[in-house]
């Protein structure tokens, strides 16, 4: 095995450039994918990780052709499989900064299932989550993330298929880490990106991400500007929920449900209001019910973007490399230990 | 520790070169343990033998019924012994079930040791007997020779007084048993006594309590006259002085990986799904932490492999284990190895298929999956292990050729093999062939491009793993640009790069040894061409049928992808080629395809192993017609 050299005092420094490859990124125009390859990029300095230790697996989706932009290791694998490749890198090389890219079809479809159980087993990856509420490379069928009613190529009729609410599905599977960030909004998608790189565990990033061909303005009730103040809550740890244009809604627990409380009118102060707790298990999995569609619910509850949870729990790889240690307390196997093994015994 | 003892030797002792022993009764009885502590004391003995457990594919069936009877069945013997035997000699019966299950297989005059207590209204009504007709009294069994023995009765009595409650006291009839046959085949006691000490030193009681029993089984055979007539038999021990284990085919296939590891100074990593009957492999590895090993029970087949798929991109040794459906799960991941061009082993251990089919009996029936099961032209190479011990060699080659050719390699064994035991010389680990991964060394900036499809004259491509500086470089399913790795649609590229894969296979053939015979003559009338674990029944057979003076060769095939160079002028020797498979003929379509000529096939779908008697029966037709 190659010797690691973590160290990049010798090297010159990094910046988001040396991250490219040289390969020409083949998205669609407009494609909320690029934004994100830029984030991706513009974070990578900041990790202190030599490129050589960084790889990026994902599966099969327009998302899915990351890494070949990425100047990292890579390995763009096979349709909703990019977890369980990602997991056996990481379980065998824990010293590397892993990657995942993936979609909505991806992750919560075909791979749903590897989803779950990478989630609950809490390997160090770094998932990138990006969901555009549409299948685009295979030409605009809906997603398990579609929402109710659309039209598209395959429910001409629209979508009877419940969504799937990723927050949720993150949390009831065990996932210590859960973010939501616009593709848009580069800062914020780049400071949470940097959060999740350094939580210890499964980092699951779900970035709501526009497709301009097949599903356009899927987000625009959370993105357009008139409107995104209203929609939107941006949580941050140990601040109150407040939102709206003239930061005069708040958000406030009544018992265990939260109820939307104009700060204006001066019967509730700040102080009254939920104040988020990143490592608060209860409130997270509320926070993760925040899922209506302001277009169709009245008296909605904004949609809360940033980090839901982050719970600090020892990892798969981790906990694997203690019990191997433990093993070999009294010396690693040699392979005349093995092939004698313990039964074996003599005739004379 | 008890002190050795000896039979009295008022009885006449008849040598014998093998027998054939099963232990039948419900699967609660502990025939599994019964057989497999007769097994380890035929072997520390120094006798050649062979094992097969036959369980109920149902955890606990109902107790006394056909369907819960549980069989250990073992051949020992002076000289080698490649099966657990055809038929057995001695049945040990421990109910009417285990006796109804498997009468047929014994040998007309074969000895039947029976414990009556299971032969009680009840017994019969379950096992099918009319109760009116008592098959240990009436004409069912006159072709064999009966002994009743009250071994529950017996047990009892000698362990009275030992402290155990009464349930307990019931458990120990099986080492009555054991002690009986102990006594009849002139075999020591003192393994069963040692192992009985180490499981429970800490609790006196128990150990001596078992140890009472054995003893009081021992002497039952001496002091009573009912064995007067048959007298007791010896087995005089043929093993070279040495050291041995004993190991199950599943066992020497996990041993087989980790030994590969270490020899290549590779981290061995396992992602697997349990499935019948490869779990131990699994097991097995899980237990091998010492030596470094990491096992990932996965959440399903898929994950299974592509876990591996990421240790293998990794820098691991990686390698997976499954049976026929797991196999068909894992096709998709498979057709990516071989595009990634990354070392892989997949080892499938074989079932009665299609479906669920079959799963606790063994089939070779995956063969033509693994040769073709894939989308897109995808060949790979293929290995099949022919015993139990053979599964560590075959295990530990497609290993080889994984690593040094970078490519995935299924590696073949059975759910008879997996299973089945024999004793296996302690192997050095100087001995085994070396394997040497050709990792890219690091990069500097102003070196040539790295080229990740840059191949040897072998056609094999570098193995750059992350972690390596200067070569940080991306690989994926979509078709890659020869040497650069770049994706490429162009057609002249896509013809060229299938080219160079199925030729890189190919050239495995310059790697292995050439086919060698077995047994029988270098020309003559008829070839018997074997894979997989019907060596047993084909090498006795062959034996047999030489004594006989049939013109007739055996070889057995271990490298089925590529084939070995000499094949087809090896079988180019002998006026007829017989191919004898657990399938429906699956070989030999491929021996047909390659070499244009029509071997004769013959095969068995029963969920059973081959038999000596059948292959002789099948040689002596084909000689015959000749």
């Amino acid at each position: 095995m190659t010797d690691i050299d973590t160290s990049l005092a010798s090297r010159p420094p990094l910046t988001a450039k040396d991250f490219a490859s040289d390969q020409e990124p083949k998205w669609c125009p407009g494609c909320g994918d690029h934004a994100v390859l830029q984030q991706l990029k513009n974070v990578m300095p900041e990790l202190g990780v030599p490129p050589e230790n960084i790889v990026f697996i994902s599966g099969i989706g327009c998302s899915s052709r990351l890494p070949y932009y990425m100047a990292t290791y890579g390995v763009h694998g096979i349709h909703g499989r990019a977890l369980p490749m990602a997991s056996g890198l990481k379980t065998s090389r824990p010293e590397l900064s892993v990657w995942v890219a993936t979609g909505d079809g991806d992750a919560l479809s075909i791979g749903g299932n590897h989803f779950i159980h990478t989630l609950r087993r809490n390997i160090d990856l770094n998932v990138v989550l990006f969901n555009n509420e549409i299948y685009g490379l295979t030409k605009g069928q809906y997603s398990p993330t579609t929402k109710v009613g659309l039209k598209t190529v395959t429910s001409p009729s629209g979508v009877i298929d419940h969504p799937f609410n990723t927050a949720t599905l993150t949390l009831g599977a065990g996932g210590t880490f859960f973010a939501r960030a616009m593709d848009r909004d580069g800062k914020f998608l780049r400071s949470i990106l940097a959060r999740a790189a350094g939580h210890k565990g499964t980092s699951l990033v779900e970035i709501y991400q526009n497709c301009p061909i097949f599903n356009n303005s899927a987000f625009a009730a959370f993105a357009g500007q008139e409107n995104k103040d209203e929609t939107t809550v941006y949580v941050e740890h140990g601040m109150p929920l407040v939102f709206g244009k003239f930061r005069q809604k708040g958000i406030k627990l009544n018992g265990s449900t939260p109820v939307v409380v104009d700060l204006f009118k001066g019967d509730v102060s700040e102080s009254e209001l939920w104040i988020h707790d990143e490592h608060d298990t209860f409130k997270a999995n509320l926070l993760a019910r925040f899922f209506d569609d302001p277009l169709t619910v009245e008296n909605f509850l904004p949609r809360p973007f940033g980090i839901f949870y982050a719970e600090d729990r020892l990892t798969y790889e981790d906990a694997l490399e203690a019990q191997i240690e433990v093993a070999q307390e009294l010396g690693e196997g040699t392979l005349e230990d093995l092939l004698k093994g313990d039964n074996s015994y003599i005739i004379k | 520790m008890s002190e050795p003892i000896s039979s009295t030797s008022k009885f006449t002792v008849t040598p014998k070169t093998s027998v054939s022993v099963l232990f039948a009764g419900d699967s609660g009885d502990g025939m599994q343990l019964t057989g497999t502590q007769f097994a380890n004391t035929v072997a520390v003995y120094g006798a050649d033998l062979n094992t097969f457990p036959n369980f109920p594919s149902e955890i606990r069936a109902p107790a006394g019924t056909i369907a819960g009877v549980s069989g250990f069945q073992l051949q020992f013997g002076s000289k080698p012994v490649y099966t657990p035997g055809a038929k057995f000699d001695v049945m040990i019966a421990m109910n009417a079930a285990a006796l109804k299950a498997n009468l047929k297989d014994l040998h007309r005059g074969g000895i039947i040791i029976a414990c009556t207590e299971g032969f009680d209204e009840k017994n019969l009504r379950l096992a099918g007997y009319n109760p009116e007709a008592h098959p240990l009294e009436d004409a069912t069994l006159s072709n064999y020779i009966v002994f009743p023995v009250p071994v529950l009765q017996l047990t009892r009595e000698a362990l009275r007084d030992s402290g155990l409650s009464a349930k307990e006291i019931d458990r120990c009839k099986n080492m009555f048993i054991l002690g009986l046959l102990y006594w009849l085949y002139s075999l020591p006691i003192e393994t069963t006594v040692n192992m009985l000490h180490a499981k429970f030193g800490k609790n006196g009681t128990v150990a001596e309590a078992n140890i009472r029993a054995i003893k009081a089984g021992y002497f039952f055979g001496d002091e009573t006259e009912i064995f007067a007539n048959l007298g007791r038999f010896d087995i005089s021990p043929s093993k070279q002085h040495g050291t041995y284990r004993r190991v199950t085919g599943n066992e020497a296939c996990a041993i087989g990986l980790t030994a590969a590891a270490k020899k290549a100074g590779l981290e061995l990593f396992l992602g697997s799904y349990p499935i019948t009957p490869a779990t131990e492999i699994l097991q097995t590895l899980a237990k091998m932490k010492k030596w470094g090993v990491k096992t990932f029970q996965a959440e399903d087949e898929i994950a299974g492999i592509v876990t591996s798929i990421g240790a293998a991109y990794g820098g691991a040794l990686a390698a997976t284990n499954t049976s026929g459906p797991g196999l068909a799960l894992k096709i998709e991941a498979l057709g990516l190895a071989v595009m990634l061009e990354l070392p892989l082993v997949v080892i499938n251990v074989q079932r009665g298929g299609p479906s669920t089919g079959l799963p606790t009996k063994p089939e070779q029936s995956d063969l033509l999956m693994a040769m073709y099961g894939r989308h897109g032209d995808a060949p790979l190479p293929i290995v099949a292990a022919y015993s139990p011990v053979d599964c560590f060699y075959t295990t530990y080659e497609a290993a080889r050729i994984a690593i040094e050719h970078m490519t995935p390699v299924i590696c073949l064994t059975d759910g008879y093999l997996a299973l089945s035991s024999e004793p296996w010389k302690v192997e050095s680990g100087d001995n085994l062939r070396d394997i040497n991964p050709h990792f890219s060394p690091e990069r500097n900036p102003e070196d040539p491009a790295f080229l990740p499809y840059k191949r040897d004259d072998r056609h094999v491509r570098p193995w750059a793993i992350p972690g390596t500086k200067g070569l940080e470089h991306r690989i994926g399913g979509l078709e890659k640009q020869h040497e650069t790795g770049h994706v490429s649609t162009d057609p002249d590229n896509h013809e060229l790069m299938t080219r160079l894969r199925a030729e890189k296979i190919e050239k495995i053939a310059d790697s292995i040894p050439l086919q060698t015979l077995d047994n029988g003559p270098e020309k003559g009338d008829l070839l018997i061409l074997g894979w997989g674990s019907s060596y047993g029944a084909i090498k006795t057979a062959v034996e047999q049928a030489l004594e006989k003076g049939f013109s007739v060769a055996h070889a057995h095939l271990r490298y089925m992808n590529p084939f070995p160079k000499n094949l087809g002028e090896l079988m180019g020797n002998y006026k007829k080629v017989l191919i004898p498979e657990n399938n429906y003929g699956q070989l030999v379509h491929l021996i047909r395809d390659k070499y244009l000529f029509a071997p004769v096939s013959f095969t068995k779908v029963k969920g059973l192993p081959f038999n000596e008697m059948e292959i002789l029966e099948k040689i002596t037709d084909l000689i015959k017609e000749h």
